[in-house]
């Protein structure tokens, strides 16, 4: 067990897994993206309240889902870094921010543009809107807090704290719709017991959601290898391996 | 207790301290994150009726009233326990329609409240334009009331 986790924890084994990993997963994510975007787009019917205009959500909802899901992956990374003192973890964390960030622009840009026309208003103070920007926020400041500090070790020990302090909002986020009344309506895929959304409509949004989450982990392996590039530069196994090409 | 343990501990402990300071902190602000208000909780005399607030509920059957060569509308909201007059002149939402659930943004006047904004919420149901005119037609049959925006 524990050689098992010394061996996936170990620079130059991430490094041939995630060479093997990486076409494997740009391209179930390519097709993904392509079946569910016809299906999304084309395929699925219109919803009787807001005709054309839903389909919107699928890139709002995977969008929305991976940047809470690449906050989860980045602090739990950081915490095993800082607990375990596995370099890799640190560096997936480092890699992962970036990411998700990115996805909770698209979020909150989809988001108001969906807005704007349902609703009637680009933007509102609400807590599931509030929650999501500062989950933004929360990114930001731990690729701030990283860039800041020169030295390596401590950038990863400083920032990892600051990832775990901030999952903390992921249940805020999360929850915020059953907790507060808010203008965001209530989950809908992940309602207890049947979704409640018709079957035409989910099944592309499903295979959107799975599409964009291979995205996601084949831009974190690419990531992470560009950071073990940079962290592991001096290592004779980065030489043996770059040099091999 | 080795050093790993307990760096374990000291990250379990951060992220219960911080759970529970976010905990109390949210209870305490529970008011101003609410987004709006009820009619019931209006009644209950929970809003602040000296300033602006938001009031949310459903547009009730057959209520909208509109002033000829105006932009004045005038509904009722309900929350299907009290009900509320809305006075509103100004571009209203494409989702705004009877028994869909709306957020008025404005104060009260007398027994009336004046909008200056309306907001349309949608609720978490998507389905095809057949499906819901089914559905529709069921709960016509079974002399439910069938509201297509929750709220």
């Amino acid at each position: 067990m524990f050689a098992f986790i010394h061996k996936l924890g170990s620079p130059p084994h991430f490094w041939r897994l995630s060479g093997t990993m990486v076409p494997w997963f740009s391209w179930f994510a390519v097709v993904l993206i392509a079946v569910g975007t016809v299906g999304g787009l084309w395929v699925a019917p219109p919803d009787y309240q807001q005709l054309d205009a839903f389909r919107i959500i699928y890139f709002h909802v995977p969008s929305a889902w991976l940047s809470q899901f690449g906050y989860v992956v980045m602090a739990a990374a950081a915490a095993v870094g800082l607990i375990w003192r596995i370099k890799l973890a640190h560096a997936v964390a480092a890699a992962c921010a970036p990411i998700g960030a990115s996805f909770t622009v698209v979020a909150l840009a989809t988001g108001s543009i969906w807005g704007k026309p349902m609703w009637g208003t680009w933007w509102v103070w609400d807590a599931r809107l509030t929650s999501t920007l500062v989950l933004l926020f929360l990114y930001f400041g731990y690729m701030a807090l990283r860039a800041a500090i020169d030295d390596e070790n401590r950038a990863d020990r400083a920032s990892a704290l600051l990832a775990i302090i901030g999952v903390i909002n992921i249940p805020i986020i999360k929850y915020s719709v059953e907790w507060w009344n808010t203008l965001h309506q209530p989950a809908t895929i992940s309602k207890i017991g049947k979704p409640s959304m018709d079957p035409e409509m989910l099944v592309p949004l499903l295979v959107m959601w799975l599409g964009f989450t291979f995205f996601f982990f084949a831009v974190l392996m690419v990531r992470t290898r560009a950071e073990l590039i940079a962290r592991e530069r001096n290592k004779k196994w980065l030489r043996e391996v770059i040099g091999r090409g | 207790m080795k050093a790993r343990n307990q760096r374990l501990l000291a990250v379990g402990l951060v992220i219960a301290g911080v759970g529970l300071g976010a905990t109390f902190l949210l209870k305490a602000m529970n008011q101003n994150i609410l987004y709006y208000y009820s009619p019931t909780q209006m009644e209950a005399g929970e809003a602040p009726e000296d300033r602006r607030f938001r009031v949310g509920g459903l547009v009730v059957e057959d209520s909208i009233v509109r002033k000829e060569g105006t932009m004045e509308v005038r509904f009722t909201l309900t929350d299907e326990a009290h009900v509320l007059p809305v006075l509103y002149t100004g571009i209203l939402p494409d989702l705004f329609r009877e028994g869909q659930g709306i957020i008025a943004h404005g104060r009260l006047d007398g027994g009336q409240f004046v909008a200056d904004e309306i907001l349309a919420k949608h609720d978490e149901n998507y389905m095809p334009p057949e499906v819901a005119a089914s559905l529709e037609e069921t709960h016509k049959r079974t002399g439910q009331q069938q509201t297509t925006g929750g709220y």
